[in-house]
């Protein structure tokens, strides 16, 4: 712990103080690590330090079966665990060219776009946790719990779903998952009304987010963010309009924006993207309901995939932002090689500037509302 | 014109094209090692292409795509590399053992891009891309942790995600599945 | 003989009083944060959970007691005791209903009517900071001596708006002794408001439980236990019972701060409009006076829960702002003005 290299002198009396916060740490969500060089309260420095979670799960992927590694991929960003098996999915599919059945698509849409709004609950609950409003948080996650149990009832886990395979979907949506999210919905939306009203104009809220950790789009665009992080910036980029996929294409939805890029834009930005997640499960629900009862869910995919030898680059705009897979095929059964690129990677390593010169507070603060989950930081 | 021309143009005049593929849709392009630097410039600054956007550094292990090579008729002949292979084969029996691939991504166009530049084993240096884009910070990290590429020029290139004493390369094709045994002990003293 | 005999029980009595509120709050705090999060809360032990304290006070005395390697003992150990004390002593001025008469005897309901009655408060209180920080700094622990400095930051940052907000008090009532303030407030003035403190120094009220809070550490001051930020700031290090004089001293706290803010501002045991004493005997009356009186403080108790559950935290220079550059100016100004009224209407 006690490793600076360099003599520190602190204003006034001298030294700095290090502290270690995390791996085990409440605010440290996971197992993420941050030494902070310390000057009283307000930081000097702040170094995070990955790892803990690492389990190599590109290496795995590299002795597992194209279709095995699936189940792997729940394992990245565990709060929403769909859009990571998609991602990866429609990387296999692009490398072998299948083109996945329309209703398939938009039942991976409704997933998806439920995951997002689970994802986006826990990270502002948990970011009201970390800035001590606690109550908002349970609002939030009773609904996450619906959300987690429409997932459970479609194919019987809540967290680590498995969704779906390569080539479309498993299974069509039970019948009655209209009058599910007929029950859902209304308390999605009351649940974030709570949230934004115990939140958004609180004084002591507005005053602990506000202009905290505030990054402008360059540095945004920079350091390689993307998602609501980015957006919060003031960078409209969305993948989901910019490089259509899922026939994303076809739905009517906001993106928002922020100005500042600081907690309160985030936060904000994730707020608003809920509410047109609903939009979209609204619109892709009624074409999936157009669609032929017997319409295909699965491309004509081989048993045994082999894709042809070759390399493809796939992402989609999960939660935290663009989820990329690289996958290199040589032509045999498994993969050759299989780069994750996790969105809150990206932007966590930008996290020294990020909190550079702010209070200890503020680096709870900033880093819950980045959502770095440690499964798919670390892999 | 399509994207792979835009490049051509844009690289080819100054012969830092070795090698380009198409893959599904995806554009790659082989760089030499040396002039990633210029090469990443060019491309992020030449009006038409304007590759703004690093979306991720990685390394790949071509350990056991090269070996069949060795033994006559092997199925992965025509898989991507078979032309860069064939050009350094004259200087080596296989092609250079490690790459790192490069994601490019251009902003106004939503046009991806894969760069690539082959490293070989003997000489494991790569220039950092620090400079240009401070995304390449981790990722760079992790290639080094992962293969052992060096980038030249990063400012704090340790290991990311193993241990800092770790004494392998995990994701090399090389380095067992489950592990040589390596442990690590935490010593609590200061 | 009968005097010292009405003294033990009047000590005893209270204080087992306090310390059954203190009890009965933890469990409160508990069902009041399932009922305004939408859950059942601690529902197991007895009916709705209300043998929920008598568990943890069993699960605390009965964890091993561990003292960790590098902290400096002494100071480990006296830190709760230093902070439970204060609390535990601090209810002896506070009156917590009229008076009783008892075989002709008079006995006033309060421990001790001392006439210097908040003096004796604010000194008490500002000992709580010592424990605080003795513990926070004993235990050896980054957390710990961020949670004891943010905690005497802010006790004393706080002190001093609370200080000056109880001097308003005496420029109206004239007077030290909680007691007398109290009968003072009986009565309505300017022909329809109740004489309670709240009407007379409405800023004055606002500041005082604004600087109280903050002096309990509660949310919105939580910091110096922010769980999110500093583990559990100055008690993370201690665990069983010396934990639990520290969470049980915060409570006890509480109950002290509510009584004050009811004898001082909410006409203590005195109903508005409406004088009971005269309708009751004495008996009855002591009685009564004690409930109502209790319901009062029971009320604050419950509003401490609600904030906590509500609001955010603030952060460590907003709340060295709010206090240096929000309260103090504004307390001044309020005496400014008691100051004023008091010389143009007497």
């Amino acid at each position: 712990m006690n490793q600076n290299p360099t003599p520190q002198t602190g204003h006034g009396t001298g030294d700095y103080v290090t502290v270690n916060i995390g791996p085990s740490h409440p605010a440290m969500h996971g197992t993420l690590r941050v030494i902070a060089l310390t000057d009283g309260e307000s930081l000097i420095k702040a170094e995070p330090e990955i790892g803990y979670l690492h389990r190599g799960v590109e290496k795995l992927g590299e002795s597992l079966s194209y279709h095995q590694f699936i189940p792997i991929t729940d394992r990245l960003n565990y709060c929403s665990a769909i859009p990571n098996n998609v991602s990866y999915e429609m990387a296999v599919e692009k490398l072998m060219g299948l083109e996945v059945p329309e209703k398939a698509q938009l039942i991976r849409v409704i997933m998806m776009e439920l995951a997002r709004i689970a994802d986006h609950q826990v990270c502002v609950g948990i970011l009201g946790v970390d800035l001590g409003a606690f109550t908002p948080f349970f609002y939030l996650i009773i609904q996450r719990e619906e959300i987690y149990e429409i997932f459970e009832w479609f194919n019987g886990a809540r967290l680590t779903n498995t969704f779906g395979r390569i080539g479309g979907v498993d299974a069509d949506l039970p019948d009655d998952f209209e009058d599910r999210w007929n029950e859902l919905k209304p308390n999605v939306r009351k649940a974030n009304e709570e949230t934004e009203k115990l939140l958004t104009h609180n004084r002591i809220w507005m005053d602990r987010t506000i202009g905290v950790s505030a990054f402008s789009a360059e540095d945004a665009l920079n350091w390689g963010f993307t998602g609501p992080c980015l957006r919060a910036c003031g960078v409209k980029r969305d993948l989901r309009k910019d490089e259509p996929y899922c026939m994303y294409d076809k739905f009517d939805f906001e993106v928002p924006v922020g100005k500042n890029g600081d907690v309160f834009d985030r936060y904000i930005v994730r707020m608003i993207e809920m509410e047109q997640s609903i939009k979209i499960i609204d619109q892709a629900y009624k074409l999936y309901k157009e669609m032929p009862a017997d319409a295909p869910l699965m491309a004509r995919v081989p048993k045994v995939i082999k894709p042809p030898a070759g390399e493809v680059y796939s992402a989609l705009e999960s939660p935290n932002g663009e989820l990329g897979f690289f996958v290199k095929s040589d032509g045999s059964a498994n993969p050759y090689r299989i780069r994750i690129r996790p969105p809150c990677y990206m932007i966590y390593q930008a996290f020294p500037e990020l909190v550079k010169g702010e209070l200890i507070a503020d680096l709870v603060a900033c880093l819950s509302s980045l959502n770095v989950i440690a499964g798919e930081l670390d892999r | 014109m399509d994207l792979k021309n835009r490049v051509e143009q844009c690289l080819g005049p100054e012969n830092l094209v070795v090698a380009m593929a198409e893959c599904q849709g995806d554009l790659s392009v082989e760089v030499p090692k040396r002039s990633i630097l210029d090469v990443m410039r060019l491309l992020r600054d030449t009006p038409g292409l304007g590759f703004n956007f690093l979306s991720d550094v990685f390394g790949v292990d071509n350990l056991d795509l090269n070996k069949p090579k060795k033994r006559p008729k092997k199925k992965t002949e025509e898989g991507e590399g078979a032309e860069e292979a064939e050009e350094t084969a004259e200087k080596e029996s296989l092609p250079p053992r490690f790459e790192v691939i490069y994601l490019l991504l251009c902003l106004e166009r939503n046009e991806r891009l894969q760069v690539k530049v082959r490293v070989a084993e003997d000489d494991m240096e790569v220039d950092s891309l620090y400079s240009i884009w401070k995304a390449s910070d981790w990722p760079e990290r992790e290639a080094f942790d992962m293969y052992g590429i060096r980038f030249k020029g990063h400012p704090n290139l340790k290991r990311l995600l193993m241990w800092d004493d770790f004494p392998a390369y995990p994701l090399r094709k090389d380095y067992p599945l489950e592990g040589q045994g390596e442990e690590r002990h935490l010593i609590y003293d200061d | 003989m009968d005097d010292w005999l009405i003294a033990i029980i009047k000590v005893v009595g209270i204080w087992v009083w306090v310390l059954l509120i203190a009890v009965v709050m933890t469990w409160v705090e508990r069902r009041g944060a399932g009922l305004i999060q939408d859950r059942p809360g601690p529902n197991r032990a007895g009916p709705w959970g209300l043998f929920q304290p008598l568990a943890d006070g069993i699960k605390l005395f009965t964890k091993e007691e561990i003292i960790p390697t590098k902290a400096q003992k002494f100071l480990y150990i006296i830190g709760p005791a230093l902070f439970s004390l204060p609390a535990f002593s601090a209810y002896a001025v506070v009156p917590f209903g009229d008076k009783i008469i008892l075989g002709g005897k008079e006995i006033i309901l309060q421990v001790s009517d001392v006439n210097i009655g908040f003096l004796y408060i604010l000194a008490i209180g500002s000992m709580a900071v010592y424990g605080v920080i003795l513990g926070g700094w004993g235990s050896t622990n980054k957390y710990s001596i961020l949670g004891g400095l943010r905690s005497t930051a802010q006790m004393v940052s706080y002190e001093v708006p609370l200080g000056l907000a109880l001097l308003a008090v005496v420029f109206v009532y004239g007077t030290f002794s909680l007691r007398d303030i109290s009968l003072a407030q009986q009565g309505t003035f300017l022909g329809f408001l109740p004489n309670w403190g709240i009407f007379k120094q409405p800023l004055g009220f606002i500041l005082f439980i604004v600087a109280a809070y903050a002096e309990a550490n509660r949310v919105p001051f939580d910091l110096p236990e922010a769980e999110s930020e500093i583990v559990s700031g100055y008690h993370t290090e201690y665990g069983s019972m010396r934990l639990g004089l520290y969470l049980f001293g915060e409570y006890v706290n509480l109950v002290t701060i509510s009584g004050t803010i009811v004898a001082l501002y909410f006409g203590s045991w005195h109903l508005p409009y409406i004088d009971l004493g005269a309708y009751l005997g004495p008996i009855s009356w002591g009685i009564v006076s004690f409930c109502i009186f209790f319901l009062k403080v029971a009320f604050f108790l419950w509003l401490f829960v609600w904030v906590r559950w509500t609001l955010p935290r603030f952060r460590y220079d907003q709340v060295m702002g709010l206090g240096w550059r929000g309260l103090i100016p504004l307390a001044l100004f309020n005496i400014f003005i008691t100051a004023l009224f008091i010389q143009l209407t007497v």
